[in-house]
């Protein structure tokens, strides 16, 4: 009796299996949630593919969560509870390295799911090194750097010139306003206290390394208004609390140019890092056949190039680059204020990802027990 | 506002009780109308009335305890909760039991070969990540070691496993497999995997509550103990090749079960075919050959074949993936973590750490949770006293004042109290920053030098005002109901009989308005105590609470177990003082205003 | 105060006082304008003279028949040396000082102050009386300027979260209700608002149907357990709200309602509860039982008896208590946060993401709405109390 129930079962689910195959044109969930991060970019977002696909395929809604901050610690709350509520969510790389390896996001194949270059070339050539997991489908390259007021009368008409003019309280006194983690700044820290760019992971993997890190911070840390979110800093700096101080570089872009704050970026040493989409595991058949239809359009030449028009970060597409063209509103030149733009890049630093997911906790532990001193 | 504050149960008057000692005294039983005896009557009486209070307050009891304190007590399990460990690695755990992790002696190849199998269902899974950012928290550097070596896995016995899929076109075939593997008698061998199985991939059995729910209401999908893997394990082949039985039942179960793929079509993963070697080198051929199944004769030339492959021991093999698996730091800490309960997370919270030699303070560089507990009591014991000293003067105009006076100026004290909090809170920081209101009210009147403008915010002063001013209401509230039911008789009585200002206000009034101050502090000392979103905007480095990290740990660094456990720790403080509150003025007393 | 009888007749009061006091306060102010125009003993001297003589020109030359002349006179004198001194900002002080000093000469000159209180008080007595409330208006102001901060700045043209000098030189351009529009223009905040409209009423409801059953059944004469039933009911109150937040958050990811509607919905009503347990029991203390012994012995059921007798005379309190559980929602923003997602987007969590993302004053002009608001329900609860204590019999002070 079981045997043959055994049986039945399995003959139905692989006629079911079979059929699904036959069938591609699985129907297509008509809304979508989509976590990103609000603000300008969200907004970028918005009118370089949303919008446009709104109106190639009307009748789908978007529902916009503001939710990439905590998008790793909902998502996991999401898989406890079974309950998938998101359907495309942006995250830096590292988080969706994260999601993957703890099997919350898709696994997805590049070359099947996403478009091609308009000259043929295959979407992982495109892409090139951007992918760094296969759950992550990048969009854009940005960096965290520093900015500071142009109208510091104490400057006495000096600017600064390279990263360690944070730590240099003597030419340019004032307030800073730094991110509240150790990512970035312990880094910087040690560039400005005489290690050398390659060594940086090796020393700080010491006791005494982190130490020293922590005794360069020391030396501003009563002028450090400390950050939690991009907008938190812009104010600071737009407020003259802060004369100097780090922040996203589309933030700054738009602070600069669009609202006409008096500051002027300051690229050296800015640290690059990746922003991409990622697919949250165990959407039903329909959602990720939306899902799947819409990346394919929001992550193709035009789109990604297009999205340069609204806010200043580098497409993670190859074949964007030379599609990069002015601002949609003022009509300036965007390539300028790109990260990647050659000028601004001299003296980049990449983030290593991998090194932070082991040490994060620990140095985080550190760092915020020597804030709290 | 001038209702009396006694309470129910205390009014002295006639009561069912009452009635029933009198009776007794009498000695003569008192017939109430219908002819029962009155005790009897009134104590029928009695239980119906209790019963129907406790109806009428059961819905929102069950309610409350269903949405908050169901949650509150999860909570709680979670800061001590780790069942992580031992599900994600069942046999290591078991086999490492029995090392002392007190020597320097790496764990015997036992534990390697535990862990090889382990670990290779896990990564399967996908739950070795998971398990690495769970020991991260206590070893530094275990997260990329699962993760790094969960990569290698596939490549551990290479050799081995490829003989066998060149030995012949059989051995990639699903479906030889499952025939080899399948049988009779091996339903318990399959139901204790399965167990296992599904505690790796956190999936609960159902309940029966959750039985008789699809039973009855819901169409469910298949609970998950019920679903078909396809397959039912020989008795015969688990007793021949137990490591393999394993190895394959595993690899059943995470197929059908996460993937929702069929055992009939998918290859068994390498870790199957190392197990299979480790069995034949082990199995005398003999037995083999005594194998009632058609592939006896297959698997006595796949033993003889695979005796000239060499296999390199797994202590070996993690030790080419990554050297810190042949120290006993990654080990000890397996064996640390590996019961189902840990006081690991409030040892943690209390700036500690387990170690071999039992609980060791952290080095000082990493203590902190101390120091905020520490500075969560004195900052929260500033506010309650700027609260007190603020509002028990407007508490005592309002109650002085004429009712309608006093009750439009409430509303000034109200007004705030319903402003929302992030509007008052970005106020504050309008206000209190160098280039704020204040700053430059003062630099406008020439008190402050433009260029020593006052530093107010992002330290301990912009928490101290705005949390004061964010709490005041809940300190003027219950002096103010305290101080109206003082009679004004007192003072005048007072006066008349020669006191003067001073001593009719120290000696006569203050000891009666004590009942509000001590209800307005430990509110406001209570809700202090657990204030977030203002000192995060206001407080900067020096002024943040201990739920700042709360939420950090739960929101950023994932470490769930740690912020239970110091939610837990706050709310043992807070649940005291609540017991306190209700010893000084119950919690009846509590008035808001209304 | 209109209604406070006049005990203490007033008298004009010899110039030995009253110059030195007027002049006292006119070189406390000196003192400021002083020290911003550069020196401040010039300020305090000025101040002093000025205003001394001022006093002497009401009392002597204007008299009680010339006040009102006589104040404004002295607001158009203070207008223009305020304007002539700061330019606008400056035309407002100065105008406001005028005011001030108007009425302050003639109540201190008069002896008005002595006209409420009693005539057997000393001199001491009456400066402490005045302290004391100049201390409370102090407090009130405290209380209240954080209001008054954000009302003007949500009229803010700028972007930004900071008075500019254009606002400060009350030029017109300086202000504008872009914001305003911004706010019911957005659809996203009008999506917020939609939720949370959807959110609130029905977490209240929750509250207060359960709340006052559970109300009722607590003041009953013999209830068991009653302490603990009470202490676990406030609790929602007492446990520190990111506790709570979290707790939610872990378990009803378990169970399934993290992140939807009813979850939320259920998280607010759990929070809203002891505020309406609290009024409600507070208006039963003072409930008369023998109504519905009477309404029983009449022949009404017990559901008669408790909507047509019991519920119209705690009915303010259920009302009162519902509002604040009301407001509780509608203002909450750290267990949302947790709890809910994109779709149940409430205000708060709008203006928290708006202050977290792009710090813009859209937010303040939401704010001022709010308030608004709140100001038409604490009017509401006033009123509804004034009309409980006419039913309970109470006066109404």
């Amino acid at each position: 009796m079981k045997l043959t129930k055994t049986l039945l079962a399995t003959t139905a689910l692989t006629v079911a299996a079979a059929g699904a195959n036959a069938e591609s044109h699985v129907e297509m969930a008509d809304s979508m949630t989509i976590v990103s991060w609000g603000g300008a970019y969200q907004e970028s977002q918005l009118k370089a593919y949303v919008e446009p696909y709104m109106e190639q395929n009307p009748g789908v809604s978007v529902t916009w969560d503001e939710s990439s901050p905590e998008a790793v610690a909902k998502l996991r709350a999401m898989d406890e509870a079974g309950n998938i509520t998101w359907d495309l969510v942006d995250v830096t790389a590292a988080d969706a390295m994260r999601l993957c390896d703890e099997g919350l996001a898709m696994e997805v194949d590049h070359d099947e799911i996403l478009a091609e270059a308009p000259d043929g070339t295959p979407a992982t050539e495109d892409f090139g090194d951007m992918i760094v997991s296969d759950c992550f489908v990048p969009q854009i390259a940005y960096s965290i750097t520093n900015a500071y007021r142009t109208d510091v009368d104490e400057w006495e008409g000096r600017t600064p010139e390279d990263i360690c003019a944070l730590f240099d309280t003597e030419n340019f006194p004032g307030n800073r306003t730094l991110e509240r983690r150790p990512i970035n700044n312990m880094e910087w820290a040690l560039m400005c206290d005489g290690v050398a760019f390659e060594d940086i992971y090796d020393v700080l993997e010491t006791e005494e390394g982190q130490q020293q890190a922590l005794d360069k911070l020391d030396t501003i840390k009563d002028q450090t208004i400390w950050w939690t979110s991009a907008a938190e800093s812009i104010q600071t700096l737009a407020d003259a609390e802060a004369v100097i101080g780090s922040s996203y570089n589309g933030r700054f872009f738009s602070a600069i140019v669009e609202q006409d704050q008096p500051l002027e970026m300051l690229w050296d040493a800015q640290v690059y890092d990746i922003d991409g989409w990622i697919i949250p595991e165990g959407l039903s058949d329909e959602k990720l056949a939306r899902v799947e239809h819409f990346l394919k359009f929001a992550t193709d030449t035009q789109r990604l190039a297009d999205q340069a028009k609204y806010i200043s970060y580098g497409p993670a597409r190859a074949s964007s680059v030379p599609l990069v063209s002015t601002h949609a509103e003022l009509g300036i030149e965007m390539a300028p204020h790109m990260p990647t733009n050659p000028d601004n890049s001299d003296n980049a630093f990449v983030q290593n990802y991998e090194w932070w997911a082991d040490y994060r906790d620990d140095i985080d532990a550190k760092f915020q027990a020597w804030l709290a001193r | 506002m001038s209702d009396a504050t006694s309470n129910a149960n205390t009014i002295d008057a006639p009561t069912p009780e009452k009635g029933i000692a009198a009776a007794e005294a009498k000695n003569n039983p008192v017939l109430a109308a219908d002819g029962t005896p009155l005790k009897k009557s009134l104590r029928r009486a009695l239980r119906a009335q209790k019963l129907r209070a406790l109806m009428l307050i059961a819905p929102l009891l069950i309610f409350v305890l269903v949405t908050f304190i169901a949650p509150i007590l999860d909570m709680l399990f979670r800061s001590i909760e780790n069942q992580i460990v031992s599900d994600t690695l069942p046999r290591t755990t078991s086999q490492l039991s029995e090392w002392d992790p007190a020597t320097d002696e790496l764990p015997p190849e036992a534990v390697y070969e535990a862990f090889y199998y382990d670990l290779f269902a896990a990564v399967e899974a996908r739950q070795h990540t998971r398990l690495g950012q769970r020991l991260n928290y206590e070893n530094t550097g275990v997260s990329s070691l699962f993760r790094g070596s969960g990569r290698d896995l596939d490549d551990f016995r290479e050799d081995q496993v490829e003989y066998i899929e060149d030995f012949s076109p059989e051995w990639e075939d699903a479906g030889y497999w499952l025939s080899l593997m399948s049988g009779e008698g091996g339903e318990d061998f399959l139901d204790t995997r399965r167990d296992a199985i599904l505690a790796l991939i956190r999936e609960s059995k159902r309940s029966p509550l959750g039985d008789l729910w699809c039973a009855t209401i819901a169409t469910c999908a298949t609970a998950p103990e019920d679903i078909d893997i396809g397959y039912t394990p020989s008795a015969e082949v688990i007793d021949l090749l137990p490591r393999t039985s394993e190895a394959y039942a595993d690899f059943a179960l995470i197929t059908v079960l996460e993937e929702e793929d069929s055992i009939a079509e998918e290859e068994p993963w390498e870790a199957v075919y190392v197990a299979l070697a480790q069995d034949l080198a082990e199995t005398p051929e003999s037995e083999l050959a005594a194998f009632s199944g058609p592939q006896a004769q297959a698997l006595v030339d796949l033993k003889a074949g695979l005796a000239d492959v060499e296999a390199q021991s797994f202590r070996d093999l993690f030790a080419q993936s990554d050297d810190d698996w042949v120290t006993p730091s990654p080990w000890r800490t397996i064996q640390t973590y590996a019961p189902a309960y840990t006081t690991g997370y409030f040892l943690n919270a209390a700036d500690m750490q387990k170690t071999p030699d039992g609980p060791e303070f952290r080095p000082e560089n990493e203590r902190i949770y101390g120091l905020l507990l520490q500075r969560t009591m004195f900052l929260s014991l500033t506010i309650t006293f700027s609260c007190i000293l603020l509002g028990y003067p407007i508490a005592y105009l309002l109650s002085n004042l004429p009712m309608r006076t006093a009750n439009l100026l409430m509303i000034l004290v109200l007004l705030p109290f319903w402003t929302s909090l992030l509007v008052r809170t970005s106020a504050w920081k309008v206000m209190l920053q160098q280039q704020g209101v204040i700053n430059d009210v003062l630099v406008w009147l020439g008190l402050v030098g433009d260029g020593s403008r006052l530093v107010m915010i992002n330290n301990q002063f912009g928490t101290i005002v705005a949390m004061t001013h964010i709490l005041l209401p809940f300190m003027i509230l219950p002096m103010y109901s305290v101080m109206s039911t003082i009679p004004p008789s007192y003072v005048r009585a007072a006066k008349s009989l020669g006191a003067t200002n001073w001593t009719t206000f120290w000696r006569v009034y203050f000891p009666q308005s004590v009942p509000g101050i001590g209800a307005g502090s430990i509110l406001v000392f209570i809700l202090s105590i657990g204030y977030y979103i203002t000192p995060e905007i206001v407080g900067g480095t020096t002024g943040t609470f201990i739920s700042n990290r709360i939420a950090y740990h739960i929101s950023s660094s994932l470490n769930w177990g740690l912020a239970a456990a110091l939610g837990s720790i706050l709310l043992v403080v807070v649940l005291a003082l609540y017991w306190a509150y209700d010893r000084i003025v119950g919690i009846d007393n509590v008035k808001l205003g209304g | 105060m209109s209604d406070t009888v006049v005990i203490t007749e007033t008298k004009t009061l010899p110039y030995s006082f009253t110059l030195p006091v007027v002049g006292g306060a006119g070189a406390f102010f000196g003192l400021f304008v002083g020290t911003a125009q550069g020196s401040g003993l010039l300020g305090v001297v000025i101040g002093f003279v000025l205003c001394a003589a001022l006093a002497w020109v009401a009392l002597s030359l204007a008299g009680v028949k010339n006040e009102k002349g006589f104040k404004w006179g002295c607001i158009a004198l203070f207008l223009v040396a305020g304007f002539l001194v700061g330019g606008a900002p400056g035309l407002v002080l100065g105008g406001l000082f005028g005011w001030f000093l108007g009425w302050f000469i003639y109540w201190i000159g008069r002896g008005r102050y002595r006209m409420f209180l009693p005539p057997y008080l000393t001199g001491g007595q009456v400066l402490w009386h005045y302290s004391f409330r100049v201390i409370c208006g102090a407090i009130f102001v405290f209380l209240i300027t954080p209001i008054l901060v954000v009302m003007p700045l949500s009229f803010n043209a700028e972007n930004f979260f900071t008075f500019t000098p254009e606002m400060l030189s009350f030029d017109p351009a300086g202000y504008s209700l872009r914001h305003y529009r911004d706010f019911f223009s957005s659809a996203e905040w009008q999506q917020a608002l939609r939720n949370s409209l959807m959110i609130a009423p029905v977490a209240t409801l929750l509250a207060v149907g359960f709340g006052t059953l559970a109300a009722i059944g607590l003041s009953q004469p013999h209830v068991p357990f009653r302490q603990a039933i009470m202490a676990i009911l406030i609790s929602p109150m007492i446990v520190p709200l990111i506790i709570s937040a979290a707790g939610m958050y872990f378990f009803y990811s378990r169970i399934g309602l993290q992140g939807t509607y009813v979850g939320v919905v259920l998280a607010h009503a759990a929070l809203g509860i002891p505020f309406v347990i609290i009024t409600v029991t507070a208006t039963l203390v003072g409930f008369d039982r023998s109504l519905t012994r009477a309404a029983a012995n009449m022949g009404a059921n017990p559901v008669t008896t408790f909507f047509r007798v019991q519920m119209p005379l705690i009915l303010p309190g259920v009302i009162s208590g519902g509002l604040f559980a009301f407001i509780t929602s509608f203002d909450e923003v750290v267990v949302v946060l947790f709890v809910g997602s994109a779709n149940q987007q409430t205000l708060p969590w709008q203006m928290f993401t708006g202050l977290r993302e792009q710090i813009s004053p859209t937010i303040l002009a939401v704010a001022t709405i709010l308030v608004g608001i709140s100001i038409v329900l604490l009017t509401t609860v006033e009123l509804l109390r004034r009309r409980s204590e006419r039913l309970r019999g109470l006066s109404p002070g």
